[in-house]
Formats: C-alpha cells, structure tokens, sequence
C-alpha cells in the first residue's frame, strides 16, 4: 500500500465530480424529467392499521373512463417485493397491516385531477386488533405477523455468561430506548416507468440499489432480466431511505404505465413521503454488565429489540447489526447478546444510515457513563481501561489483525475539546447558573460492508472501460451526495496513472453497467473502491499485451494503447469480481468470526449546555476523532462525518415521529423538525489515517460511522451538566421538563 | 385552454417572459413547468425547507407560497441566472471547492439564500451567515461547508473589489 504523500489524485480535495451541474441548476433530478405523452400516478392508502378490506367504492361523480385504474389483480408476476422474506405485497390484497400500505393505484394525464380521484375512492374495511408496540408484539397476544410475531432473533455467545456474576465486584443494569427517525432527504421519493411489449419495463428515479428493484420488478412482471431495465437519476439524499422502497414505487408505477400505455411519473409530495415510507427502527436495549474492582468488564448480557413494522423488509439485516455493534469497541470475556425484530402493525421500518449501530450504540456509550456513574469512576478512564486493542477479540472471536489505535484517537479529541479543562470549569460555574454545561463523549466502531457472509454472497461485479477518449467507471453504486462518482474516478484515475478528468462514470443504468452491489453498508469506498482498483490494474495489464505500452506512459500513450487493443481484441472492458479478504471465516448459525472485514473507529465528544429555564438543551461545539482507513477526498470525507453528526444531533435532540394509531401524525417539516443552519454547532473533524490493504486505495467505510455518536456523547453530556441520566431519545424540552418538575423541589424554582 | 387566462409578464434572469396560466398557480410551477427552469426545486410544498427559493424584486422568497399573479411586472431570479456567460459566479465556485454541495437538491435555494445574504450584507458574521441560511434546510452537510464556502465567497468577491478599484485607479 503506498503512503498518503505518494498519490496524486487519491487523497486530494478533488472537487465533486458531478458537482458543477449541481450547481449550476442542471442536474436532472426525476421530477425533472417530462417524458412525451406522461401520465401521473397517486396511490390510495390504507386508513387503519390492521384490517380486512371488504369493498372498495368509486364515486359516481368522477369520470372513471378518464383514469386507469391498478389494483392487486393486475399484477401479472408475483404480488410481493422481493427483498429478503416476500412477505410485502406489492399492493394489499383483501388484508391491510399498516396504515397508509398501498392499496390501489390511479393515474392521469393531468396530476391535478388525482387528488380528488383518490378522495373519490372508498375502501371499507373490517378492522383487526393492531399492535403497536415492541411490548405489545412481544406478549403474543395478538399475533400479527407469522406464528408468534418475531420477525428475526440472533443469539450471540462468547464466554461464559451465568457463571460470572457471583464474582463480579460490581454488577449494573439500564435499560435504553430510541426513537423512530425519518430520513428527510430534501428529495422525496420518485419514479417514471415505461412499459412496452418489446422492450419490458424501465424505470427511472431516485434510487440507489439499480439492481434491487430490477429484481423487484423481475418478479413482479414475471419478466425476464434482459426486459427490465432501472436506471438512476440524480438523487437529492437517500441515508437508506431510497435502498428498499424504491422497489415498491418503481412497481407501482410500471403497473400504472403497462395498464395505461403511457409514460407514469410518481413523485411523492412531502406528507405522503413522511408517512408511508420507511423509517429509523425504534428500539429497547437492555444492559446487564459485571465488572470486577478495577472497573474490568466481566461479564455482558445484552438484550436488544427493535420494532419493526408490518413486513420483516431489512428488520433481519438491521437486527444483525445491532447484534455485533452492542457490545461497543471493549473487550470482555463473557458476552451473551439475544436480540429480537418484532412485528407491529407500523408502516415497515427499514435502512437508514448506521443500520441498527446507532440505536446499539446509543445503549452501551450511555450504559458506560451510567457505569461510571454507579461504580464512582471517571467515564473517559472506565473506556481506557476496557478498549479493544490489537490482537484482542470481538464478542464475536474475531481476532483485531488490523491496528485499533482508540488510545490515540481518545487521547486527541480529549486535547482538541479540552475536555477535562472544560469539565472542571462547568462543575464550578453551573453551581451558579440557570445554563448547565457538560461534556460527554462516546466511543465506538462501525464494520465496514456486508456482515459476515454477506459480501460473498453479494459477488459484486465491477470495472473500467474505454470511450471516446475517456475511461469509463462500470459500477451500479450510485452517486446520492456522499461521494461515490468522485471517489471511485479518483481510484481509477489513479490506479491507471491518468488525471482525474481522464476518468468518469458509466451511466447508473442497469443495460449499461454490471450488478456491483448495493450502495449501502459503508461499502462504496472500500469494497467497490478495490473492485475499481483491481479491474483498473488488469487494464494495463491487458494492455501491455502489447509491448508498446512503456512502464511509464502518458494519456495520449495510454488512450492510443487502447485504440490498438481495440483493433486487435475488441473492446477494452477489464471486469473484476469481489475477493474475500484472507482468512476470512464467519460462522451464520452461532454468530462467530469475522463479523466485518473491516472497522472504522471514533471518538465523538459533545459539549453540550442546558437551559434550566426553557428546559432546552443545545450542543455547543462537537468534536469527532476518527480512523476510516485512507481518506480519498479530504473535503468530502469532512462533508460525510460533519453531515451524519448533524443528523445524529437531530436524532438526539429534535427529531420525533409522533405515532397517533399506527399513523404518522407530525407529517410535514413544520413539525417534525430536523436541525437546521442555527441549530449545528461548530463541528472539529479530525481523521488519523492507516490504509486498509484491501480496500479501495486503503479506505475502509465512512459514510454511517458519524451517525452511531452524537446521541449518546450529547446524553452523556447532558448527564455531566445536570446529574440527570437520561436514557431516551429523542430527549426533546418537554422530556427535560418532565423529569426536572418530577425532582425539583416547588420551592427551589421559585429561589432561581 | 390557456388563452382563457389572463396574460402574467415579468422578467426572469434578465429575460421578459409571458405566462398564461391558472393566476393561483404557484410561481414554482410555473418556473419549473411552463418555462422549464427545473433547477429550484420543491423540498416540502409549506415553505419550510427553502429548496425553491427564488429572488422577486430583491427579496428572497419560497416560490411554492407564491401565487404567480404576485409576479406581475416582477424581476424574479432563479439558479439559472447565477452564471455569467455560463461561468459559475464567485459563490458557485466555492461551493464547488469547499463542498458547499452533496446531493445537490438544496443548493440552488441554498445559492439564491446565499445570494440574498451577500447583497445585503457582503461581509457576514458567522452568525450572520447562519441567520441568513436558516430558512433553507441542507440534510447532507451539517452546513458546516456551507458556511466555508460564504465565507471564501464573500472573501473572493471582496478581493474581486480591491482589484476593481485599483484598476479604476
């Protein structure tokens, strides 16, 4: 692996490769696009949360003549999104398990004819008993999905767990909870789809797994491969929130064109995009923790639920990796993780940035403080004293073969913050003011790629070729605002010796560009990223096939060498196909081995203050400490972790989904309200970097490693300012009050 | 159909544009559907994320809360009309160097807010910059490099201004 100093484009702050159109307003985004002859499409919805439909109505005072009208009958393939269970419909038949679960579709040529005609449609339904929460689906009383509600458990074992407690000096239980979060990219989610007898069906929108709903759409159909084709426009933010819905949109819209015979656009308006799409799955946490007497973990028993919807969608996946994320960056001996997905009647939750590791980590980084708190230690030494290092083991038994240095990276945010200056400075000041200030932290690790198996069996397929003068990325990893067209053209560019503008990107269009994966799991930069690197070195070497290609060359050099393979061989396509890593070993059954191929680790600190009058509590300045492997692009990489602690900081403090019978009450950005240009604080970002041999150019995985700390480090920090152990989020003023008018005195408000 | 509705003029990015179109149509369809300037985009549709900003009359404002009967006689400028001669202008510049935009789908509003904010006020404070910002909502950034690429921009365009002087000179 070359050291940082010897690239040339890798590691520099190259600017976004698709960065100018963005900027200039001509980036097309799907609501952009007007095919000739489109009609629209809207979506009739479920008004309860469980139930069976017993009718469904048409006013008589619309012309239905004028509409084209899909409901589940019309599917000519199979009537289920294909993910990881086919438990969804595609369109509910006879039976509704959420609110706002599609039931019938309706499309126009004119958009604004819909409204009404939706309103028009009447569905009466004989209602079933819902469940709604985690408690409720776990009593089994009311069963609402499978034979006893449990949509996935894992059981992970390490040690020796029941034999360690009646050694233990001390012994402490919490118990943590987290809210649904919603995604709020700015663009909400949309298609256009085509069908034609010749060509199948197409679809364009805002997506980023091409080949998820292609599979979707296969099924749905009933169509071969080659007659579906998914293509990806410009996507304006998706965190997981366009990885699996797409695939139910991109269905519903094909259906609506292949019955009407036009083009069908779908763009979601904001309301129905916050209420019928996915969310952040919420959670309970349980700790139970022994320690020996010099604050040595002993023993771990963890016990994690999550909620999670209607149909298991990625409850099973989102489940996992809140399984091997629990336990936290420390080493213990004795670690028993039971973990369990239950059905509730929600609309389906699924992905969103950090994928179970937020809500996991929000429990052990606030359940170490509650330690601290309980055993008289200070929380940055309890940490110190337990850190994984090099050469330790995982709850998993996954050996630490790479350098964990989270000594390090604790010992710089701790200078950066000035931590223990500050928290000495608060206790003395706040024994005189109404404002609170604290500082909290939280250390953590988030794996990087598919756990486990996953990458094997992904078998991702990507590479280069030569057009026009220009070297093209094949990949179906798309571009939604973290980087993936300026890093993989970085690698490239690099790897072949050329200039970044040498390089760019193959259309995201599943007839131009080969299946290499989802883009999700922090796995663009470091596992696509070494496919790119791979496939680009067998290109020169395909290349120098022909001895005129010197070992060292200039780009005419390089583009002529192409012209003459072209003449001789054909077209210059250099595909690769993914490798594990050595020694890679990963057991399904007992949820031991390598559990990621990779970790990327950090230290976030918060410091946050506490208005004892408004009951707000505000984050002051924030500090992120963290080792990601090689960063390919400076600014970019800085963009990825100051966004995800901006949303983790709403995740904590702001964001609410304000559930009223299954249904999202607070569906609009007036109230549900993520932070905005006033509300972040100053972020300090500082990456140490030790390339990752098998990753692309040495990056290991960035993009949701800055979500998992904000809310634990901001809790944590609230703790440190008022004495308060809060242990759910989101932690919003009302919740403050509550606990604050609990244990204060009448008398003492009143002597402020 | 159209010809039954009354004639709308104004100016948009220096050009005179006529609509005939529904008076209670929002100005942000009207730009994006009848003169097919598809870069401001619609984030919410109430005017709290800031996405289809635009500028009429010098006034920043969300185009989805406009009726386009408001825009008579209006001079309205979109993202479109930032580049000059089809250079990006000094803010598009430092967006684009300090990674003012990820997805993209907030930076035109963003830009026009930004714009605003430079006009009124071409050396902001910190604070200032985040106060003139607070009404468009960026959900990639963190806002932090936004806030760099103001403050580069505005020290850009101060420096374009020193160098116009002096050249007067």
């Amino acid at each position: 692996m070359s050291a940082p100093s010897k690239t040339r484009i890798v590691g520099a702050p190259v600017p976004r490769k698709e960065g100018l159109d963005k900027l200039l307003g001509r980036a097309r985004y799907v609501d952009d696009i007007v095919c000739e002859g489109m009609w629209y499409g809207a979506t009739v919805r479920s008004t309860i949360p469980r139930g069976l439909i017993r009718s469904i109505g048409f006013d008589r005072t619309i012309d239905w003549s004028e509409f084209t009208v899909v409901t589940a009958a019309d599917i000519p393939g199979r009537n289920h999104i294909q993910l990881i269970v086919a438990d969804q419909p595609c369109l509910a038949d006879g039976t509704v398990n959420h609110c706002d679960e599609a039931i019938l579709l309706i499309a126009h040529p004119d958009k604004h004819r819909l409204h009404e005609a939706v309103a028009s449609v009447q569905v009466e339904y004989e209602p079933l008993p819902p469940v709604f929460t985690i408690e409720e689906s776990e009593r089994q009383e009311i069963v609402v999905w499978g034979a006893d509600n449990l949509l996935k458990s894992y059981l992970l074992e390490k040690g020796d767990v029941d034999a360690a407690w009646a050694g233990a000096a001390h012994i402490v239980e919490g118990e943590y909870r987290t809210g649904a979060q919603e995604h709020l990219y700015i663009e909400n989610n949309g298609v256009i789809a085509q069908w034609s007898e010749e060509e199948g069906v197409t679809v364009w929108g805002s997506l980023q797994c091409p080949y998820y709903v292609h599979k979707s759409l296969m099924a749905v159909f009933d169509l071969p491969a080659e007659k579906v084709r998914v293509i990806q426009t410009e996507t304006g933010g998706a965190f997981g929130g366009k990885e699996d819905y797409p695939s139910t949109l991109g269905s519903h819209a094909a259906l609506l064109a292949m019955k009407s015979g036009h083009p069908v656009k779908m763009v979601y308006d904001r309301m129905e995009d916050l209420a019928a799409t996915t969310k952040r799955h919420p959670s309970r946490v349980r700790h139970k923790t022994a320690l020996d007497g010099d604050g040595k973990l002993q023993a771990m028993e963890i016990e994690v639920c999550t909620d999670g919807g209607a149909y298991s969608t990625l409850s099973s996946t989102v489940l996992s990796r809140a399984t091997l994320h629990s336990p936290g960056p420390y080493v213990c001996p004795n670690v028993r993780v039971r973990s369990r997905s239950w059905a509730t009647n929600a609309v389906p939750y699924g992905a969103f940035r950090g994928f179970g590791a937020p809500q996991a980590c929000f429990a052990i980084e606030r359940h170490m403080d509650v330690i601290a708190a309980a055993i008289g230690m200070d929380p940055v030494e309890l940490r110190r004293r337990n850190f994984l290092h090099d050469g330790d083991t995982t709850a998993t038994e996954q050996v630490m073969r790479e350098p964990v240095i989270l000594d390090k990276l604790l010992d710089r945010a701790l200078a950066e913050s000035d931590y223990h200056a500050k928290r000495e400075r608060f206790a003395r000041e706040n024994a005189t003011s109404t404002v609170k200030r604290g500082m909290g932290m939280a250390a953590f690790y988030h794996g990087s790629g598919f756990t486990g198996s996953g990458e094997r069996m992904l078998n991702s397929l990507a590479g280069v070729d030569v057009a026009d003068g220009k070297v093209r990325v094949l990949v179906s990893s798309t571009e939604f605002g973290q980087g993936t067209n300026t890093v993989l053209t970085q690698i490239a560019a690099e790897t072949l010796g050329l200039g970044y503008d040498d390089v760019l990107m193959a259309p995201p269009d599943t007839n131009v560009v080969p299946n290499s994966g989802p883009t999700v799991a922090s796995r663009t930069s470091m596992v696509v990223g070494r496919l790119i690197e791979r496939a680009s070195r067998q290109l020169i070497g395909m290349l120098r096939q022909d001895p005129a290609l010197k070992e060292s060359y200039s780009r005419e050099e390089f583009f002529a060498a192409c012209e003459r393979y072209r003449a001789v061989h054909g077209e210059p396509v250099s595909l690769v196909r993914y490798e594990a890593p050595p020694g890679i070993f990963w057991d399904d059954k007992k949820y031991r081995g390598e559990a990621y191929p990779a970790y990327a680790w950090a230290i976030h600190i918060a410091q946050v203050a506490v208005d004892t009058v408004t009951y707000a509590a505000e984050v002051e300045e924030f500090w992120s400490v963290q080792e990601a492997g090689r960063v390919l692009n400076p600014v970019l990489a800085g963009g990825q972790i100051e966004g995800g602690i901006a949303q983790g900081i709403g995740y904590a403090l702001y964001e609410k989904v304000q559930l009223v019978n299954g249904r999202m009450a607070n569906n609009q950005m007036t109230n549900y309200i993520m932070p905005t240009a006033e509300d972040v604080p100053p972020i300090h970002v500082v990456f140490e970097e030790i390339p990752f041999e098998h990753g692309g150019c040495g990056a290991k995985g960035i993009g949701e490693l800055p979500h998992d700390g904000p809310a634990p480090a901001i809790l944590n920090a609230i703790m440190d300012a008022t004495g308060v152990s809060f242990t759910s989020i989101p932690l919003l003023p009302e919740d403050v009050f509550a606990e604050f008018a609990m244990r204060q005195p009448v008398e003492e408000t009143a002597a402020v | 159909m159209s010809a039954e509705w009354p004639a709308i003029h104004f100016t948009v990015n220096g050009e005179k544009r006529t609509v005939r179109v529904p008076p209670m149509k929002r100005l942000l369809d009207v730009i994006r559907e009848d003169l097919r300037l598809t870069g401001t985009k619609e984030g919410c549709g109430e005017g709290e994320c800031g996405s289809c900003s635009v500028r009429m009359n010098g006034e920043l404002l969300n185009s989805c809360l406009v009726p386009v009967l408001q825009a008579e006689e209006a001079t309205i400028q979109t993202v479109e009309g930032l580049a000059v001669n089809g250079v990006p202008g000094a803010l598009q510049q430092a967006f684009l160097k300090y990674g003012g935009a990820q997805c993209g789908i907030c930076t035109p509003g963003m830009l026009m807010a930004a714009t605003q904010l430079l006009e009124r006020n071409p050396r902001p404070s910190m604070a200032e910059i985040r106060e003139g910002l607070a009404g468009n909502l960026c959900r990639c950034t963190g806002f932090v490099r936004i806030f760099e690429s103001v403050v580069a921009a505005a020290a850009s365009r101060a420096h374009e201004q020193v160098e116009k002087a002096a050249h007067a000179r």
